[in-house]
Order: structure tokens, then C-alpha cells, then sequence
């Protein structure tokens, strides 16, 4: 496809969120923000992975314990390439839905992913991880079977691979669960999705102490794509159709095709040891706080527009 | 002296506080506390040299960062790390308060800077670098400081070659820093790895509670990993579980009884015997000056050697059969 067709207009479009004075978008922007993020009709892991992959071989079970259909992996040819993918997996009616489990994986789930990075890691091929999840699976059984060391290990792998990693935040990124996938060279984000430390519901509740200030959280988290960008979490805000991702899935999945490409390319260029050392350094400025010491704050983030 | 021969962990002191126990007589004093378990009342005095560990029931209550540093290793003998780091308002954040108050007030009530404390101190004569957490600062949670203050212990540790204490009690990430909060998972457990490189060991000891990011970070990533007596150690923790799968959960759910028996903790350990067994790991992985994998000793990786001669003559000291010489020690 050509690389050109989506170009000027999107980025265009997304640069100007970005460069809006103050990070404080209109509250409704937020919120709608939040609300297209999940969206019914929003395309979620596989709608992406079966458009941009002229072929996929899906991968099942963690050879543990079992397999964990919130999660997807699995190998597919984009652009004459292989490529791994892995990524949490939402349903669209009810059956398909619990079925999924409301893209929530347990150990397994991020057991299963990592067993697929390792052979990408071995074989030579790069891994790309769709992040969609309201948060891992919080249940008893995940509990017993180490969920906390099921996601820590999982962010130390992607940390520790060789190959290039691109990590795309596709709809809902929240808690632990969507950082188990996060850790890369690159993390994309789509311009109407939202990445935070925990859902606006969850956060409600607990600093609220009640479920109806959801809209609150959300407006105090401001998790969205121009203020990641912002905080330095994101490296690129990936621009969605007019009206948000849900409108037109095949246009949806082309613009996010050419961005992964080029970041595809662009990892391609650098020695793997440098990879791995911006990898650690990108990670580890992260976080603002006073150093009185220093007589400064250690400040992250950029004010700058996203590259176009 | 049968729990001695049940046990070969007891160390020297705890052989003492249990005489010393035994000798005193039972006081109510003005400033006593209640055992919430066995409605027990002790001294403040008390409480701080069973190092606030019921010493009727065995429950074990919170401990300040300092005063476990003062607990593992010697009478004020260790170096504060990086104190003076505090917490910024990326999101100038208000819940039912403003982030900045709270951060305010913390500081007032504790003491202390952070939720974290980092130090290099010795416990049972074996040099180390401990990151201590407090959980009445803020809950415990890990915002940008707390990530921060650990990744240094991880680089300070591997630079001197010097084994990592790490002592969770934390509720998970700081929300009130938002999605940079949940970027300090992934810092901590880079920084960890600095201490793989280095080939020098991780002892995790879980206190009550390590939840969320917390748990599925750094603290489920040690070599070792003890948990001190009824912690809870989970990533989502009971309540969210019962409303989200409307489970009705055991009474011990996530307790580390429980954890151990689910394969996820190597042991339980009692406070009283935390130091002790700490030291004893340690002494145990501690090298000989060749490493056997390289073929040549990396410069700075002899950790122990300084207090290995000291460690093993007290590992001989407290050895089963030997113990009745231990007032003598
Ligand atoms: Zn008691």
C-alpha cells in the first residue's frame, strides 16, 4: 500500500490536539476521549492483525497450564516479513464477550505471550503488542496462579528482547495489565485511546469512594494520547479516521499499517545493543520529581508536536 | 529449649528476647497498645523490642521504614540513600484532597520524604543495599520518587557488587501520579537488572500488604522471596475481586500461608528471624573470588567477603546441638 495515502491530513489533524495550550483538554473532548476508546465498534486486536497481515498463524496455551482467549499471539507476514503480534483480545456480543473475558488476561494469557517473544527473540522477529484491556483478570484462580509475577515477568522479557519491539495502544490501556505488554522501542498510540494507571471506574471508587464519579477520574487521570505524548509515555499519537476508529476499520487499520512500517523500518537501522540501551534509558527517565539537592526538578516529557 | 530443636533458623537474639519474655512480668503501662488479634496489652517499649510482634500471638503489626533498617541491621549502622528526592504534581491532581496536600501531610506524619528508603547498612555482618517501603506514607504506593529512589539502589548495588535487600508494603502505583506511575513497573524492573549483570543476588521480603503494581513489579521478581506472617500479597486484592467476580473468597485469600502453599513465596518467615535468615541466604550465595561461570572474578563481586569470617562462625555458633552455648554469644 502506499505510504503516502493517509499522510499530511491526519498528522496534520493530530499535531494541533497536541500543541493546544496547557495539557487540559475541554472536558467533553476527555470524556468522549474515553468513551471512544471503547467504543462497541472499535476495532479491536485481531480486526487489525487479519487486515494488515497478508497471513497469521495463531498461537494457543502457555504449555503450563492452559490457553487464555483475552489474549491473542501468533506470527503473520506484513510487508514480506515476519512479525509476532500479541495483543489482549475483546469480544463484541455477550457470548463473545465472556468468552474473551472482556479482554482480560490472567497468568496464563501473559505466559502465552511470552513464550511467543521468546521464539520471535530466537528466530529474529520483531514483535509488535496491541494493547486493549481494561486491566488483567482480577480473580482468585489468576491469584493463585501468580498473576503479579505473570505480568512482572512479561514486562522483563519484552525489556530484555533483542529484536525491535513496537507496542501500539489501541483502545484501553489500564493498569499493570496493559503495561505487561508495554515495554518497548517504540509505543504507538492511537489518537482516541487511553492509557492509564487504572480505569476511571476503578479509580472512582477508591479515591472517590464512589462509582459515579467515574467522569471525575477521568478528568483528573487525563489519559489521553496528546497528554501521553506530552508525558513522554508515547513516542507517536497514530491519527484515526474522521469520527473516531469504530467509523471505518479497513481505513483504521491502513493508517496504523504505514505507521508501524515506518517505526518497523526506522528499529531496523540501529544495532540492537543501542536498541536495548535507549530502551532502558527511554523507561528510566520517566517520572518528574524535586531534586533539592540539584537545586532542580527532574522534569520529563516534551512540548514539542509529535513527528509528523 | 525444644523450639530450638525445631528450628534451626533461631538466631542469637531471638533466643534472648524469648529469656527475657519469660523473666518479665506482665505490665499495663499508660502507653500500651492492644494485640488486634488476642487483645494483648503491651508497652510502646515493649512492642519495639519485640520488634512489634505480639509476643503472646505472633501478629505481626506495621513497621516503620526506619525502624526496620534499625531491625536488620546494626544500632543506627546504616547510610540513608538520595533522602532528600520528593514527589512532583505532574497532574496537579485533586481527588477528595489535592496530591500536593497529601504529599504535605505524609511528610508531616512520618517523617519521612517518600514511601521508599534506601541504605546501605549490614545485616548480620554481611554488607548490602537495602529498599525498605512504608506503608503509613501514602499507603506505600510507588510514584515517580519511589521508582526512582529503587532503580538507584539497583545501580548503587551492582556498582559496588553489592548484594539487594528489598522490603515491600505497598497498596500498588500512585494513582494520584497517574500513567507516569504506571511507567515505574517497567523502570523498576529494568534497574533489577543491573544486579543480574553484576551476578549478585535480589532477597525480596514481602510485608503486609504488597499489592498491584507493587506485587507485579519488582517484588515478585526476587531470587529469594520471603513474606513475613499473614501478609497480603496479591495484584488485585480481595474487595475488587468480590465485586468484579462476585467470588466469595477464603479468609486467609492471598495470606502468605496461602501464598506459600500456591508456589509463590519460598518461605514465611517470622519477623523475629527476618535478620538472621536474610543474613544466612546471603552468606549462603556469597563466591569464592572465582567466579565459575566467567572463569575470572569481576572486579567489585566478592560481596561477602567482608563479613563472611563473622557469619560463619556465628552459623556455627547457632547450629542444633550447639545452642546451649548461645548466652555466651
Ligand atoms: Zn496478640
Amino acid at each position: 500500500m502506499s505510504d503516502k495515502k493517509h499522510g499530511g491530513r491526519f498528522v496534520r489533524k493530530v499535531a494541533e490536539k497536541v500543541r493546544r495550550p496547557g495539557s487540559d483538554a475541554p472536558d467533553d473532548d476527555l470524556w468522549e476521549s474515553v468513551q471512544l476508546a471503547r467504543h462497541a465498534e472499535r476495532p479491536y486486536t485481531l480486526d487489525y492483525i487479519n487486515r494488515m497481515c497478508s497471513e497469521f498463524e495463531e498461537m494457543h496455551g502457555d504449555r503450563l497450564y492452559g490457553d487464555d482467549a483475552a489474549l491473542v499471539a501468533g506470527f503473520g507476514r506484513f510487508h514480506d516479513r515476519p512479525v509476532a503480534f500479541i495483543g489482549q483480545q475483546k469480544g463484541r456480543d455477550t457470548n463473545e464477550r465472556t468468552y474473551r473475558n472482556f479482554g482480560m488476561a490472567g497468568p496464563e494469557g501473559y505466559r502465552k505471550a511470552m513464550r511467543v517473544m521468546e521464539i520471535a527473540n530466537r528466530l529474529g522477529i520483531p514483535v509488535v503488542t496491541l494493547i486493549d484491556t481494561p486491566g488483567a483478570f482480577p480473580g482468585a484462580s489468576a491469584e493463585e496462579r501468580g498473576q503479579g509475577g505473570a505480568i512482572s515477568r512479561s514486562i522483563q522479557m519484552m525489556w530484555r528482547l533483542d529484536v525491535p519491539t513496537i507496542a501500539v495502544v489501541i483502545g484501553e490501556g489500564s493498569s499493570g495489565g496493559a503495561l505487561g505488554l508495554g515495554v518497548a522501542d517504540r509505543v504507538l498510540m492511537l489518537e482516541n485511546s487511553t492509557y492509564s494507571v487504572i480505569s476511571p471506574e476503578g479509580a472512582s471508587a477508591i479515591l472517590w469512594r464512589d462509582a459515579s464519579k467515574a467522569r471525575l477520574a477521568a478528568q483528573a487521570f487525563k489519559p489521553t494520547a496528546a497528554n501521553c505524548y506530552r508525558w513522554g509515555v508515547v513516542d507517536v499519537v497514530v491519527p484515526e479516521p474522521e469520527g473516531g476508529a469504530h467509523t471505518d476499520h479497513e481505513q483504521s487499520a491502513e493508517i496504523l499499517d504505514q505507521y508501524l512500517y515506518r517505526a518497523l523500518t526506522d528499529l531496523d537501522a540501529i544495532p540492537s545493543a543501542d536498541r536495548r540501551r535507549a530502551r532502558r534509558e527511554r523507561f528510566r527517565k520517566l517520572g518528574p520529581l524535586r531534586d533539592p539537592e540539584s537545586g532542580m526538578g527532574m522534569a520529563t516529557g516534551r512540548e514539542t508536536p509529535p513527528p509528523g | 529449649m525444644s523450639r530450638v530443636g525445631r528450628n534451626i533458623h533461631v538466631s542469637v537474639d531471638r533466643l534472648r528476647q524469648l529469656a527475657h519474655r519469660d523473666a518479665r512480668p506482665r505490665k499495663i503501662k499508660a502507653d500500651a497498645g492492644t494485640c488486634p488479634k488476642c487483645d494483648s496489652h503491651y508497652s510502646a517499649d515493649e512492642m519495639s523490642r519485640n520488634l512489634r510482634v505480639c509476643p503472646a500471638c505472633g501478629h505481626h503489626f506495621a513497621v516503620t521504614a526506619r525502624e526496620r533498617l534499625e531491625q536488620l541491621g546494626e544500632p543506627g549502622g546504616y547510610v540513608e540513600l538520595w533522602p532528600e528526592l520528593r514527589a512532583a504534581d505532574p497532574l496537579q491532581f485533586t481527588d477528595l484532597k489535592p496530591y500536593a496536600e497529601r504529599i504535605a501531610d505524609a511528610e508531616k506524619s512520618t517523617g519521612m520524604g517518600e514511601a521508599i528508603v534506601c541504605a546501605e547498612l549490614e545485616v548480620r555482618h554481611v554488607p548490602a543495599v537495602a529498599a525498605i517501603m512504608d506503608f503509613s506514607f501514602m499507603g506505600g504506593s510507588m510514584g515517580a520518587v519511589v521508582g526512582e529512589k529503587f532503580a538507584r539502589a539497583c545501580d548503587h548495588a551492582a556498582q559496588k557488587g553489592l548484594p539487594l535487600i528489598v522490603l515491600s508494603s505497598s497498596g500498588g502505583a500512585r494513582m494520584q501520579e497517574g500513567t507516569l506511575a504506571l511507567m515505574q513497573m517497567a523502570k523498576t524492573v529494568i534497574a533489577l537488572d543491573a544486579l543480574a549483570e553484576a551476578r549478585v543476588p535480589v532477597v525480596v521480603v514481602l510485608a503486609h500488604p504488597t499489592t498491584g503494581g507493587v506485587w507485579a513489579s519488582f517484588a515478585s521478581l526476587g531470587d529469594v522471596t520471603y513474606a513475613e506472617p499473614g501478609a497480603l500479597i496479591a495484584f488485585s486484592g480481595p474487595r475488587v475481586i468480590e465485586e468484579t467476580t462476585r467470588e466469595v473468597l477464603p479468609s486467609d485469600f492471598g495470606r502468605a500461608e496461602r501464598q506459600l502453599a500456591n508456589g509463590q513465596v519460598d518461605a514465611v518467615v517470622d519477623r523475629r528471624e527476618l535478620a538472621q535468615r536474610i543474613g544466612r541466604i546471603l552468606h549462603i550465595l556469597s563466591r569464592p573470588d572465582v567466579d565459575p561461570t566467567a572463569g575470572t572474578a569481576p572486579a567489585g563481586l566478592q560481596w561477602a567477603q567482608g563479613g563472611a569470617q563473622k557469619v560463619k562462625s556465628m552459623m556455627d555458633r547457632i547450629r542444633p546441638g550447639s545452642t546451649d552455648g548461645e548466652d555466651a554469644g
